[in-house]
């Protein structure tokens, strides 16, 4: 398994990692931190990882994504699976009245999947098989008043998977949306937790599973499908009225 | 869904403005239970008892992001899995540093088993990487939930101490960080007196960043298991002579729920690594049968349960000898398989009791402390005792020293309890032995005192920013009265 993941610093990427190094997978990992990449690699190498790549990069700079990906290939000797997870979450309160942090939000958590996405189909298209991952989240489901800048970049980022996915099934290639729920990682680390949160280990090797299966759409845990049934369903004149 | 993208901050708190409550044990009863209003710094070590708030907790993930610690107010402790038993992984009032989810590995020779990995890995990793590989911890608990930072802090023993010595005989190298940014690499040659102060040290001399310690070969993942039914503690004893020349593994429970003549009766556990013949079923993950959704009302543990229980169990096997080969996991970790199983306790909580008395004077000690729970009605069912070995640890404040080692677990009554708890320590430092810090949650810094005499001499390694409620409350009182 050659392996290309972005964001490979996330608490959820590298739990996904371990299950993949398991199996011997090589690697391409791209993170923003080179102290952080290192100690990532070292861990998966323990962990059975065959040959790993680190590359440092702020995923921001969408110009410098076509070098990555082609990077990623030179190293790997092509592409058999690619995961994105790099995101933020950016605070609705202070963001919402801001542009330029409003594009920020957006630049990270939507643009720069949008712009990896682009890169990644065509190589993928043309060899028929692999299978593409990205997290968005459950927040991309419904605009809630209380986090609707990073839910609406997340939106954006479902609704281009499941166009890619309808083009991409033509060639055997899979497109993968995972929509975890909270999960206890460094990204939430500052919120009060309660019964609703996942631990990153759960969520990463549900990744793990659904990448391996060429599943289309999977929330992790399973059980915000039935949330999210919910809150998709509620009237827009009720729903603008709750305190979500 | 992680960092990349924007700067994290570089630490990132849980706040808690909320006063600081914290309760003495000597002003609780079982008739006035203090509330301790649960918050998200509220934390218990596993005996849930006691519960005291913190002013934050700081979960740190990356080595390079623990430098900042000079920068956070107030005192501090390494916090892990929060598996001690009483106050020694607690800080009230002052602030937890989380290492939880600073677990990875760094690296692992297959050739001399020789493991390195950030503090917060729990040995359940460690044993899930390396079994498959014909390798095992070197020692452990009867957890595998537990960090290598916080084995090293309470220099963990298991039931191989008579051969293996405690978990900081194994353990080669740490790197330490104190609270002034100093990264200190301890070893035996290498900062000697901070390595043995820090091993045993209850996270006090500052935070250990990764550990490197020596695994030991192991045949495959199975355990050749003898358990013995003995009628009387006399009988033990001998099982032991007997036992610890050809068995890597010993311990036993105790029914302490039986008096006069079937006083210290139990089953006596042994072991050996083996790869059978036949081998029993595939080697599998373990998984957890459950988990205790809930705290239980805590009147489900009474007097009538637990005599059935014990006398259940004690009977559980039709000879006087049982043979079976088993998986290592149900071997160490019986009680870990049923997830949380402290809440069987119920919300009152309980409170452990370990002590260790010298060979010499072990029986009468161990008689004596049997006839007095037994006659005091106080329950406890969970009673394992077992011979430790004289393979010295370097760790200047570790508890396993050559003799005879209790466990016990007491539901917590309140003032009976306590008071019970109290009468034991007498028998205990009259015998001349000590109490386990890591399971310890009340004793008297006098019994402390007599069960560490050397404490004084670890006191000058604790770091200034560092401490812990158990350490307030058995030492930092008579080292200020000292100094003055």
């Amino acid at each position: 398994m050659k392996l290309l993941i972005v964001g490979a610093g996330s608490a959820i990427a590298q739990e996904t990692a371990k299950c993949f190094a398991k199996d011997g997978a090589e690697m391409f990992l791209v993170a923003r931190d080179a102290e952080k990449l290192a100690a990532i690699r070292q861990d998966l190498e323990v962990r059975g990882a065959k040959r790993i790549t680190t590359y440092t990069l702020d995923l921001d700079d969408l110009s410098r994504h076509p070098d990555l990906i082609r990077a990623a290939v030179d190293a790997l000797g092509g592409l058999d699976a690619v995961l994105i997870a790099h995101g933020t979450l950016p605070d609705q309160k202070a963001v919402q009245d801001d542009v330029e942090k409003v594009m920020a939000a957006f630049t990270t958590n939507a643009l720069s999947y949008l712009s990896l996405l682009t890169l990644l189909a065509p190589h993928f298209e043309a060899q028929r098989r692999g299978c593409i991952a990205a997290i968005t989240s459950v927040a991309g489901d419904r605009g809630r008043g209380s986090n609707y800048v990073y839910g609406a970049a997340k939106g954006a980022v479902n609704i281009y998977l499941s166009g890619l996915r309808a083009r991409l099934s033509k060639s055997g290639v899979s497109v993968v949306t995972v929509k975890p729920g909270f999960v206890d990682t460094p990204m939430t680390a500052h919120l009060k937790k309660n019964l609703l949160y996942a631990k990153p280990e759960t969520v990463g090797k549900r990744i793990y599973t659904a990448m391996l299966k060429g599943q289309d759409v999977v929330y992790t845990p399973g059980f915000w499908w039935a949330i999210m049934w919910v809150i998709k369903h509620i009237p827009e004149m009720i729903f603008k009225k709750l305190p979500l | 869904m992680g960092e990349g993208g924007i700067p994290v901050p570089k630490l990132t708190r849980l706040e808690n403005e909320c006063h600081v409550q914290t309760t003495k044990p000597s002003e609780r009863t079982a008739s006035t239970p203090v509330k301790t209003r649960q918050s998200h710094t509220t934390r218990a070590g596993w005996g849930n008892y006691p519960r005291v708030k913190h002013k934050a907790i700081i979960p740190i993930y990356w080595r390079e992001q623990a430098e900042h610690l000079s920068e956070i107010e107030g005192s501090l402790l390494p916090y892990g899995r929060g598996r001690s038993y009483g106050d020694s992984c607690l800080n009230a009032g002052g602030t937890l540093i989380d290492i939880a989810g600073m677990n990875r590995f760094m690296s692992f020779d297959q050739e001399t088993g020789l493991i390195c990995c950030e503090a917060g890995v729990t040995f359940a990793d460690v044993l899930k990487l390396v079994v498959p590989m014909g390798w095992f911890l070197p020692t452990t608990p009867g957890t595998k939930f537990v960090t290598i930072g916080g084995a090293i802090a309470n220099d963990v023993h298991g039931k191989n101490h008579h051969k293996a010595g405690t978990f900081g005989c194994h353990v080669t190298r740490f790197e330490l960080l104190r609270s002034d940014g100093q990264r200190l690499l301890c070893s035996p040659t290498e900062n000697a007196d901070l390595f043995r102060a820090t091993i045993g040290g209850l996270g006090l001399t500052g935070l250990i960043l990764w550990a490197e310690f020596r695994l030991r070969r192991v045949p495959g993942p199975f355990i050749a298991k003898e358990q013995i039914r003995f009628g009387s503690i006399d009988e033990f004893f001998e099982i032991s002579a007997d036992s610890d020349i050809d068995y890597e593994y010993t311990m036993s429970w105790v029914d302490c729920m039986a008096s006069g003549r079937q006083l210290g009766r139990g089953l006596y556990m042994r072991g050996n690594h083996t790869w059978p013949r036949r081998v029993p079923g595939k080697p599998s993950e373990a998984k957890p049968l459950f988990t205790v959704p809930v705290e239980l009302p805590a009147f489900l543990l009474n007097t009538f349960t637990v005599k059935a229980f014990n006398e259940v169990y004690y009977h559980s096997q039709i000879g006087k000898i049982k043979r079976q080969t088993t998986f290592y996991d149900p071997f160490f970790y019986p009680l870990d398989a049923i997830l949380e199983w402290n809440r069987l306790y119920g919300r009152p909580g309980f409170l452990q009791y370990q002590f260790v008395v010298p060979y010499a004077t072990d029986r009468g000690a161990i008689k004596e402390i049997l006839r007095q729970i037994s006659a005091s009605g106080v329950l406890s069912f969970l009673a394992v005792l077992k011979v430790f070995g004289d393979v010295k640890s370097p760790g200047m404040l570790s508890f396993p020293r050559p003799g005879v080692t209790l466990a016990l677990d007491f539901p917590f009554r309140g003032r009976p309890t306590l008071a019970l708890m109290d009468r034991l320590d007498q028998v205990v430092r009259a015998n001349g032995g000590a109490l386990y810090p890591a399971k310890d949650a009340r004793m008297s810094p006098e019994t402390f005192a007599a069960s560490y005499p050397n404490w004084e001499d670890f006191a000058k390694y604790i770091d200034p920013k560092f401490s812990s409620s158990f350490w307030r409350r058995v030492a930092q009182k008579q080292h200020q009265q000292g100094i003055r």
